[in-house]
């Protein structure tokens, strides 16, 4: 793991870890991860139904056949069609809304690091009041007010790792916006934009990194439980998490594939993320993010 | 730092006479370090007031009228204009956000939409059994990890490390429901060893309550386990890398003594942190957990509220919830500073 490396009496292992190359774990998690993507984009192609087709001739919760590769769900509808539309939901709104949430909290913790002052204390307070807000909560308070609508959810989910991202990146932000080369672009007359993304963004990627893979595990962990509790994405669509959901009866039939596909889908998916973060996380000394966050 | 196993020329009394001293601070310290607590519980109370405002604003936003919602379709103008009126819903925004906050302030939280019950019972008997349970999994879970995280941090990178990093990686990435069903499977579809929907926690019966809370106490320890045991490990490491460490290996102190004496108290900040956080999310993450086991708590109250859309009982909750986990934040906080007197001075 990463902290390792550094303990005072292995100075052996510092120097066999000193070229950057993806081990086995770490190449394992970006085969997860694109292959995530790639059902992303192209999930929808490979499936052998429609999304809500049932079936001909099947009944609920059928074992596997050659027809239906994982058997079929609580209303005859094929499980793994609904698990590679699934994946383009899950994976899809999960990166939507990481991205969207690193957007908003690094422009509003680079801008903080870098105006000081009065905007700083504020954005300081604001953070620490999000922060103190149980995120689920919060999740729960918006969807009983907006609906779970497809974009409620993204931009929920976005401004929950916003007010964490900020916390993070004013922290990275404030090394770099002390650093000569921020200071020349000021005397320079370079306008606050131009600092934050030209001079300030670059240095702050590397840490960023592994926040981002760490809020990418969060927003898909999130996003299935907001499905499993019957508030994420709605039917008839239908993501891992409301697959997991809709199936528990499954479970007493005897019929444990329809919910553990989607559910170890799942599983594979974050494991996969968080193998890559581990592995950046090794490469930059200790992350910024586990002092953080939990 | 004082070596504080070494034997000085003091007799034992005095010495007892030092440490009572120590432990109780002197004048100006104790006074600072008030000062600091009672900043931070005001801070605290600050955020509660701005969180207040997040659920009144969120709720109040809600679709449809409460009016409308309270008489059901048949209501004619004339009684909906009535209700509006003693239930105040013609004033502002802003005024009914105080006129809200006053009645919660001195305990008059409502009576539920959707079947009339006063608010203050049902959440109150709830959040007792969400508290059981949180209680439950955090007796279990603690001692767990931090001998867990220990243990990794006295021998980093061997077997015992590598195994414990392995299975915590895998629980950090899997969902709470996910944990919750296979355990389910396992332990009550297959082996039929624990219910999976488990009764109400009696304190009469205790013991056979235990018994059937174990599969939902079982899930929440799975998911804080691995945090807690990553944070603890690093704190430790953290310090063990430090030069006084080094030192006192040099010296030839023992292992374990290097651990328990010289390194934990410096780790005990960041751990007393982390553990509070588990802690607050001990308490969100039951949401989860109540549902899948379908248990009377708090979190399975407010999804409930959230689904019947019964706005009263949606802020109590949440404003319940939230209560907790500032509560936590801020313990989490003056024990970090009780436990690192260098925090007492920052700023």
């Amino acid at each position: 793991m990463s902290e390792t490396a550094a303990v005072t009496r292995a100075p052996r292992k510092r120097s066999k870890r000193a070229r950057p190359r993806l081990d086995f774990w770490a190449w394992l998690g970006v085969c997860i991860v694109l292959t995530g993507l790639f059902l992303v984009v192209f999930g929808p192609y490979l499936a052998p139904y429609q999304v809500g087709q049932i079936v001909p001739g099947a009944t609920q919760f059928m074992p596997p056949s050659s027809e239906t590769l994982m058997g079929t769900d609580i209303l005859g509808r094929d499980v793994f069609t609904r698990l590679l539309y699934g994946a383009r939901l899950t994976v899809g709104v999960a990166l939507a809304a990481t991205i969207l949430g690193f957007l908003l909290g690094m422009a509003v913790g680079f801008s903080a690091a870098e105006i000081r002052g009065r905007y700083d204390d504020f954005v300081t307070w604001l953070i620490d009041v999000f922060l103190s807000f149980p995120p689920i909560l919060l999740a729960l308070i918006v969807i009983a007010a907006l609906s779970s609508d497809l974009w409620v959810l993204i931009c929920t989910i976005a401004v929950i790792h916003s007010s964490r991202v900020a916390r993070i990146g004013r922290a990275v932000a404030m090394n770099v916006a002390a650093l000569e080369f921020v200071e020349v672009a000021r005397a320079r007359g370079e306008n606050l934009l131009s600092i934050l993304v030209r001079e300030i963004w670059p240095s702050t990627i590397r840490p960023l990194a592994v926040e981002f893979g760490l809020r990418m595990t969060y927003s898909i962990l999130f996003l299935s439980s907001l499905s499993f509790l019957g508030l994420g994405i709605q039917p008839p669509d239908a993501d891992w998490g409301s697959m997991v959901k809709e199936n528990l009866n499954g479970i007493q039939t005897g019929a444990y594939l329809s919910v553990l596909a989607p559910a170890f889908a799942i599983a594979i998916l974050t494991v996969g993320v968080n193998l890559i973060v581990d592995w950046l996380g090794s490469q930059s000394g200790r992350s910024i993010s586990e002092e953080l966050t939990k | 730092m004082r070596n504080p196993g070494k034997k000085t020329g003091l007799t034992k009394r005095v010495r007892r006479q030092r440490g009572a001293r120590c432990a109780l601070l002197g004048t100006w310290e104790q006074e600072a370090l008030f000062k600091l607590i009672a900043k931070r519980l005001f801070v605290g109370l600050i955020t509660l007031l701005a969180i207040s405002v997040i659920v009144f604003a969120g709720t109040e936003i809600l679709p449809g009228d409460v009016a409308q919602a309270v008489l059901g379709q048949a209501a004619t103008e004339e009684t909906l204009a009535a209700l509006r009126a003693t239930l105040g819903l013609n004033e502002p925004a802003y005024v009914r956000y105080f006129i809200w906050l006053g009645k919660f302030l001195t305990g008059d939280l409502g009576v539920a939409l959707t079947n009339g019950m006063p608010l203050d019972g049902i959440v109150g008997q709830r959040l007792t059994n969400t508290i059981y349970l949180a209680l439950y999994a955090a007796v279990v879970a603690l001692p767990l990890a931090l001998g867990l995280g220990l243990l990794s941090a006295a021998w980093p990178e061997s077997t015992f490390d590598r195994v414990v990093s392995s299975v915590t990686v895998f629980f950090i990435s899997i969902p709470d429901f996910v944990i919750a069903l296979i355990l389910v499977l396992i332990f009550a579809v297959e082996l039929g060893w624990f219910p999976s929907i488990n009764p109400r926690p009696r304190w009469s019966d205790f013991f056979p309550t235990l018994g059937a809370m174990f599969l939902p106490m079982l899930t929440l320890v799975l998911s804080v386990l691995a945090h807690i045991i990553r944070m603890t490990r690093a704190a430790v490491l953290d310090v063990l890398k430090q030069a006084y460490i080094e030192m006192a290996l040099l010296k030839g102190v023992r292992k374990s003594r290097i651990i328990l004496k010289h390194a934990i108290p410096n780790a005990l900040g960041p751990i007393v942190n982390v553990i509070a956080l588990n802690l607050g999310y001990l308490i969100s993450g039951v949401v989860i957990v109540e549902v899948v086991f379908s248990y009377p708590g708090l979190g399975r109250l407010m999804v409930d509220s959230v689904v019947f859309r019964d706005v009263p009982q949606i802020q109590v909750v949440a404003m319940v919830f939230c209560a907790f986990y500032v509560s936590l934040n801020i313990l989490a906080d003056v024990g970090a500073i009780m436990a690192n007197p260098r925090l007492r001075y920052a700023k």
